[in-house]
């Protein structure tokens, strides 16, 4: 019987059977950021650990930074704190850090492959949700929390219970203006946000297959909206050319022999799951969501649902938040704010697809709309191609790389009730910074194409082609 | 760091009522811009508050029946989306001990246990029933049983269930993974050692 990637890499990173029943995990690559580490380095501190693997340790800086007027001290005293704290753990650990004025600096999900710290066949943690996004390249890769993050500094390991395996396999041609944002929304949809609970999602399936790294990783950065901590693409040529030439990938000889270790990790064709679900690109359209997870979702041409069945309360709770009327169709509804960016969306490609849209548009009246690169190296490489002037002429506000109103922790926030068209991950309630703030996810495309009329708008009206990214 | 041994949790409880909360809801995002902690259990659900108090309603966590309850009551999917560490120990900090729920998100479910707050499922008609219970009376004690993997309140016991490793590890008050993790450190060396991307691919392929 074969076995799948997750099995072949947990069973070489395998440590042992604690006593207390979980599996010891030993962990290949820890990525930390400013948010989720500060209380795990004065654990270490307090109990006089050092950090066991400061060489498989990469650290920066993304969740709070700001996005223009990035000179020291922050302006915001609290993110200085922060931030000062990193460089401090940092240098006390010996841990290589790309801070603010640094190229490398980014989204932590978009700098490790940038930099090919991400590869096949690694174990991945590091304290954030979104960590599922380096699945993309057949790693494993979990969010953990500080304890935890405590626990990999402390020791290169983590304690965690073996996962059940679902494949979801998505097959056939992406109909056009339909991209990877609407497959990941479309399962989440299906399967639920609780769904993938206790499972790692392998996604395959010709239309995985015939897609761009960038694309592989929005789908598996959104594992974890669908409730599984891993979700990964099996390695394959792509992954490959993806890969070759990065700074911490080996070169020559070297990559010959990583390729043939990395391919020989790939899920063998008699391996066995748990759940397979199957999913038909041809029948996909551009996808919203209309409420306050990234479950509830409807195609571009639906109407908004009415609270009946099981989850009436919630649909209810949330059309109240987001004053929608049930029947009601989501094209059309007014937005005040575009957002394009988060490690979700903030890669080369995605800034590609959009600026196609906008080009020889202008932003709506009344509408808000900002660009924030994942990293600086998707900045410069976009600025190469001329697509900050692109956005800028169409009235867009072109920022530096971080997280930004993803999550709102720096000074781009909703303010009051304001709807925001966004390429981010998350329509929580409060998540884009204002308690009372709104948000419709959709793909890059279709963010461009709402700030562009000033309502959610069915972005097939606007292109032609088969996009880009998914080709 | 304490390692407290866990069985019995008791006292009064609190329903914390809907699907899918998710862990910005717990502990929003502004308050993990801090470098310890501390203070937490002042914004557990602070944004769910106002709301509450705007539209003039009571929040379970602002209403004083529930003051001082040590047990969350929870329907399903409890604590999604974000890792962040910060709201369990929000919820731990206000004095929240165990959370009976309909089911809950892995890695929300994970941090807890790393801090010594159990969780544990029961069925959605017998999380029905306690919430109403509790909601009736809210000065009812209840008590979670870990090794009898039941619930009682005053007339109703329903079962609970907690995987037994879980359970163990709360009982014998080996949640703290840390040190575990550093026991026999040889066995992670050789671990390290049998990777071939840690030594740059040198050797030939396994």
């Amino acid at each position: 019987m074969g076995k799948t990637l997750l099995q072949k890499v947990w069973d070489l990173h395998k440590v042992r059977t604690l006593p207390t029943g979980p599996t010891q995990l030993f962990i290949g690559l820890h990525l930390i950021h400013e948010v989720t580490t500060p209380q795990a380095f004065d654990a270490l501190r307090q109990r006089g650990w050092k950090v066991a693997r400061p060489d498989r340790t990469f650290a920066t800086v993304d969740h709070i930074v700001p996005t223009r007027q990035r000179q020291r001290p922050f302006l915001d005293v609290m993110a200085e704190d922060m931030i000062a704290s990193l460089e401090r753990n940092c240098r006390d650990f010996g841990i290589p850090l790309y801070d603010i004025g640094d190229d490398r600096q980014g989204i932590v999900h978009v700098i490790g492959p940038e930099l090919g710290l991400t590869q096949p066949g690694l174990t991945i943690a590091c304290g954030d949700s979104h960590t599922s996004t380096h699945g993309a390249f057949g790693a494993v890769a979990f969010g953990i929390g500080t304890s935890q993050v405590r626990d990999v500094l402390a020791s290169q390991c983590i304690a965690i219970e073996p996962l059940k395996m679902r494949r979801i396999r998505v097959t056939g041609q992406l109909p056009r203006g339909v991209y990877a944002k609407d497959v990941i929304l479309t399962i989440i949809q299906r399967l639920g946000v609780g769904g993938g609970n206790g499972y790692a999602y392998e996604y395959a399936g010709d239309t995985i297959e015939r897609m761009a790294m960038d694309a592989r990783m929005t789908i598996c950065n959104m594992s974890i909206e669908g409730g599984a901590r891993v979700g990964y693409v099996n390695p394959d040529e792509t992954t490959f050319t993806y890969l070759e030439g990065r700074p911490f990938v080996p070169q020559g000889e070297a990559f010959e022999r990583a390729k043939a270790w990395w391919r020989s990790m790939a899920s063998d064709r008699d391996a066995v799951y748990d759940d397979e679900v199957e999913i038909r690109a041809a029948e996909l359209t551009p996808v919203v969501t209309w409420g306050t997870n990234p479950g509830q979702s409807i195609g571009i041409t639906s109407k908004v649902p009415a609270p009946v069945g099981g989850d009436r309360q919630s649909i209810a709770d949330s059309l109240t938040f987001m004053g929608l009327t049930a029947g009601q169709p989501i094209a059309g509804m007014k937005i005040d704010v575009a957002f394009i960016g988060s490690c979700t969306n903030g890669r080369l490609s995605d800034l590609r697809e959009a600026a196609r849209i906008v080009r020889g548009h202008h932003v709506a009246k009344g509408v808000k709309a900002l660009v924030v690169p994942g990293s600086v190296s998707v900045q410069r490489a976009a600025e190469r191609e001329g697509l900050d002037a692109t956005f800028r002429e169409a009235g867009f506000e072109w920022r530096d790389a971080g997280c930004s109103m993803c999550l709102g922790m720096n000074p781009d926030k909703l303010e009051g009730n304001q709807v925001c068209a966004a390429s981010s991950n998350r329509n929580f309630k409060g998540r884009q910074g204002s308690p009372t703030g709104r948000t419709l996810l959709m793909s890059p495309a279709m963010v461009a194409a709402a700030a562009i009329t000033g309502v959610v708008t069915d972005v097939r009206e606007m292109v032609e082609e088969v996009p880009a990214g998914v080709r | 760091m304490d390692a407290e041994k866990i069985q019995i949790i008791e006292g009064r409880a609190l329903p914390m009522r809907g699907e899918d909360i998710d862990t910005d809801r717990i502990m929003p995002a502004r308050f993990l811009k801090s470098i310890t902690f501390e203070g937490l259990e002042q914004h557990v659900f602070e944004d769910d508050r106002l709301e509450a108090t705007r539209s003039e309603h009571l929040h379970p966590f602002d209403d004083p029946k529930y003051q001082g309850a040590s047990i969350l009551i929870a329907n399903r999917n409890f604590g999604s989306g974000s890792s962040r560490e910060h709201a369990p120990q929000g919820l731990r900090r206000w004095g929240i001990r165990a959370i009976v729920g309909e089911s809950f998100a892995e890695i929300f479910f994970g941090n807890s246990l790393m801090m010594g707050l159990a969780c544990v499922t029961a069925s959605a008609s017998d999380i029905e029933a306690l919430m109403s219970l509790v909601e009736r009376d809210p000065q009812a004690r209840l008590k979670v049983d870990l090794k009898a993997g039941t619930c009682a309140a005053p007339g109703l016991t329903v079962p609970v269930s907690i995987p037994e490793h879980v359970r163990d590890t709360l009982m014998t008050g080996a949640w703290d993974t840390t040190g575990l993790l550093l026991d026999h450190y040889e066995q992670v060396n050789a671990v390290s050692a049998r990777l071939p991307y840690l030594s740059g691919f040198s050797s030939s392929p396994r």
